[in-house]
């Protein structure tokens, strides 16, 4: 292999790295607090995308440069509106219900999300590629890319890792949502209210998968079937960190993206194969996952 | 001399800054009902978790007539005649009584088959007995969780004797019972222990208790034995009144 | 509740006669009944597993193995019988669900299910990718077998499956029921309530659960190679995620107490997808989804929970 395709393998793995740290982290802080897998992450990854294009077709003709906050928009109006009303009205009656039941609401939310996404935005691809167009082209070593992908993803993706960790560590909310992910018994003892805690954290979940699709949008064809493709890879790199692990999940995702992206140069027909077999090997090795945590119950 | 059952030399295990074992060793005899006693945090549920493969000693070995047993699990242990009753009763919630104790003679006979009921199984009568003994056959056919706290305990224990050991591990047998029934639900353990020949170790609190039901005591103290001996001298003992007893 | 009771004897003569009444009275239902049956079969499969207390969100993978065994059987060595497809199948399964079980017992809960999970989708995307011997997404043409040795017209063929799906499917719900009342199936109850107690048992509950995964594999092949059969094709699709959902969709609607709950889960669905499908093309999905909704809460025990409860209230009067 030389050294071009090596660098356009890694900046295609630092750009798909980064979408895919922002959906799987979300995936990964909800199951922390809510210990509930939801399956219905991928579709707000394609509600986030279908979104962002729709409102970056409606606004472009004013100014191509408003797209870029109508990214921001889509994902807030998804995570915010959507993932609020799932939390509130679907999966707040089930909490305390067997674990199975948790997750077949949301299989049961992404059947129909993904169906309506169908009747709302049709099973013709879209494209609204403006922002990539807006941002000049950058070259390394020969090698010319789009900065979008390269510089802005990444840096949106790093930023959401230091806001989170900020948020987590240094804030009152985000300290309560660490007490609830490590000990949900003892948290809930001493007063916290896991209620707001369950809604709150679910919404930023949803937000960042939103955010994730919103900012694929540009990069990519939207077509039915995305959001279905995306859950499990955000599954396998949430599971592959460990799940609730937040710097755990960038550094699996930044893995698990390169790895991808220098299969396809090498055996493109094993693409789709490698973060599961990365997701496979890790889990033999070590269950609780790269960065996890093992507990031993008390008899 | 009696046969030494188990056999603990030099145990070890730290949690964190916790010491909860700083080189216990004990023997276990035959025919005996060895009560361990000490303040809570002395490392006696620890002790029952080491010998019994839940929790492997950093240091010492653990053997049972004989053959070490130390880095086996609870299951292989269990299967050669060690058993364990548990503080909090620790059943087959959504199944039977009946069920549970079949389960476990199953276990013990090594039925493990797919073709046959459990309910029919041969050893249907003998479970019936035990339950009996122990004073719970009016709930064989209720489910686990709707029975009382002391019953289930009771349950707990039928369950191990149910395996036939040759020595059964008990944690705080009378625990979560009335006191008034303590004295009913001890009385009928020795009985049952006596007439099915299985020596027992039983963590125990209460030393009304200790002093009724023990052959031989001994004392635990921040991960170590501070003491061992017939209750009528170390109960006696003026340090172990203080800190244990707490006159 | 070790005998049948007698709801149970009602339920499984009406389903036996509603398998065999219903195609003769409208023989476009055959191939949707044929299918009913096939995947109960399988569900009885997610069912044991679910008495452990433990979700496979990857079992479509026996489900693909089975499908793609006749596929491959008829695309290399030419077209077979029915009753070889139904031994080769499930064997084929068996001894993967053999190998991947050893790995996936040692996990519980949500890694058990995950892990499940990234077998199935490695099995998923080898399908789809590997073009050559599998055709990808496109998936393989399976052409209608002889019965042993005899070759049928497409009408009398789709009867003869039916058939023999139905003795397999009563076949299949009877042993399973004996397996979940003998000692090996209440100790997978026992994992799912407590696991510590069963190893202070002396036993070991990986190899309980083992032995229930091994025979959900085995039923997943069954199932898989039924359905292959019937509809002519297997697709990657069979061995996709969304599938191994649908399987403990149906486990829970039709509920998970015992071997009937599939049957009625798997009519249900399958129902409302095909009347659904015929009237509202766009929408079935979003109306299987909202089914799941509030049979999940409103009544938790599925549909034969339902009958259940109303058989019980029927009594009382």
């Amino acid at each position: 292999m030389d050294s071009t395709i090596a660098i356009l393998a890694i900046l295609d793995g630092l750009s798909y790295a980064a979408l895919v740290f922002l959906v799987s982290v979300g995936l990964s802080l909800i199951f922390g607090v809510l210990r509930v897998v939801n399956v219905a992450h991928g579709s707000l990854y394609a509600y986030g995308a279908y979104m962002a294009a729709t409102i970056s077709l409606l606004v472009a003709p004013i100014s191509p440069w408003l797209t870029f906050p109508a990214l921001l928009i889509a994902a807030l109006i998804i995570g915010v509106f959507v993932g609020g009303l799932l939390e509130t009205f679907l999966l707040r009656p089930v909490y305390g219900r067997e674990e199975v039941l948790q997750l077949l609401i949301t299989f049961a939310v992404f059947m129909i999300m993904d169906n309506l996404q169908r009747l709302i935005w049709g099973v013709q691809p879209i494209f609204a590629a403006e922002p990539v167009r807006l941002l000049p082209n950058v070259s390394l070593l020969g090698v010319t890319y789009t900065s979008y992908q390269v510089i802005l993803l990444p840096l949106v993706a790093l930023g959401t890792l230091i806001g989170l960790r900020y948020f987590l560590r240094h804030t009152l909310s985000g300290a309560v949502i660490l007490a609830v992910t490590e000990d949900r018994e003892a948290a809930t003892a001493i007063g916290i209210n896991a209620r707001n805690v369950f809604l709150i954290t679910f919404i930023i979940g949803a937000t960042l998968a939103a955010l994730g699709g919103a900012l694929a949008s540009p990069t990519t064809s939207l077509v039915p079937g995305m959001g279905t493709d995306m859950i499990v890879l955000s599954f396998a790199v949430a599971a592959t960190a460990g799940l609730g692990q937040i710097e755990g999940a960038a550094v699996t995702a930044l893995m698990i993206g390169l790895a991808r992206a220098f299969v396809i140069y090498i055996q493109p027909e094993l693409e789709v194969l490698v973060p599961y077999l990365i997701m496979v090997i890790v889990l033999l090795v070590r269950p609780m996952g790269l960065f996890g945590v093992n507990k031993v119950r008390k008899i | 001399m009696s046969n030494v059952l188990i056999s603990a030399r030099g145990l070890k295990i730290r949690f964190g800054g916790v010491i909860a074992a700083d080189g216990i060793d004990l023997d276990v005899l035959e025919g005996e009902n060895l009560a361990i006693i000490g303040p809570n945090g002395a490392g006696k549920t620890t002790f029952l978790n080491m010998t019994t493969g839940y929790l492997r000693p950093q240091a010492g070995s653990v053997s049972f007539l004989g053959k070490d047993i130390t880095a086996l699990p609870p299951r292989t242990i269990t299967k050669l005649g060690v058993a364990r009753a548990f503080q909090i009763p620790q059943l087959f919630l959504e199944q039977t009584v009946m069920e549970n104790m079949l389960m476990s003679a199953a276990a013990r006979t090594g039925q493990m088959t797919g073709f046959r009921r459990l309910m029919d199984l041969p050893e249907r009568a003998e479970m019936e007995a035990l339950l009996d003994l122990v004073g719970v056959r009016a709930f064989a056919d209720r489910r686990t969780f709707e029975l009382p706290e002391g019953q289930r305990k009771l349950v707990d224990i039928a369950l191990a004797l149910a395996l036939k050991p040759r020595v059964l591990l008990m944690d705080e047998p009378t625990s979560g019972v009335a006191s008034a029934e303590k004295m009913g639900i001890m009385d009928i353990l020795t009985n049952a222990l006596k007439q099915q020949k299985v020596s027992s170790v039983f963590v125990e609190h209460d030393m009304e208790m200790v002093e009724r039901y023990a052959s031989r005591v001994a004392v635990w103290s921040s991960g170590k034995i501070q003491i061992v001996g017939p209750p009528s001298e170390v109960l006696q003992n003026a340090e172990v009144r203080a800190h244990v007893i707490g006159i | 509740m070790a005998r049948l009771s007698n709801l149970h004897r009602v339920l499984i003569a009406i389903a036996i006669a509603a398998s065999i009444i219903v195609p003769a009275l409208l023989p476009s239902w055959t191939t949707l009944v044929t299918l009913i049956l096939a995947k109960g079969i399988v569900v009885l499969g997610i069912i044991i597993l679910l008495q452990a207390g433990q979700v496979s969100f990857g079992h479509a993978m026996f489900f693909g193995l089975g499908a793609y065994s006749v596929a491959f059987w008829g695309k290399y060595l030419g077209t077979g019988d029915l009753l070889l497809y139904i031994v080769i199948a499930p064997v084929v399964a068996t001894l993967v669900g053999a190998l991947v079980g050893v790995f996936v017992v040692r996990y519980r809960e949500i890694f058990f299910g995950m892990l499940n999970l990234a077998f199935s989708m490695v099995l998923w995307s080898l399908l789809e990718k590997l073009y050559h011997f599998t055709n990808g997404a496109d998936g393989i043409r399976v052409a209608r077998p002889t019965i042993a040795g005899m070759a049928f017209p497409p009408e009398t063929f789709q009867y003869l499956l039916l058939y023999i799906t139905l003795a397999l499917a009563l076949v299949a719900s009877f042993a399973v029921q004996r397996y979940l009342d003998s000692p090996l199936g209440h100790m997978l109850k026992a994992i799912k309530t407590n696991e510590t107690r069963l190893e202070y048992l002396g036993v070991s509950a990986r190899k309980v659960l083992l032995i229930g995964y091994i025979i959900s594999a085995f039923l997943g092949g069954l199932g898989g190679a039924l359905v292959t059969v019937a509809q002519q094709i297997a697709t990657p699709e069979f061995a996709f995620w969304t599938k191994s959902g649908e399987f403990v969709f149906i486990a829970i609607l039709g509920g998970t107490a015992n071997a009937a709950g599939a049957f009625a889960g798997a009519a249900m669905f399958e129902i409302v997808r095909f009347l659904a499908a015929a009237k509202l093309a766009n929408a079935w999905q979003l109306i299987l989804g909202v089914v799941l909704i509030v049979i999940i809460m409103f009544a938790p025990s599925g549909l034969i929970g339902l009958l259940k409860r109303g058989a019980a209230s029927e009594g009382k009067r």
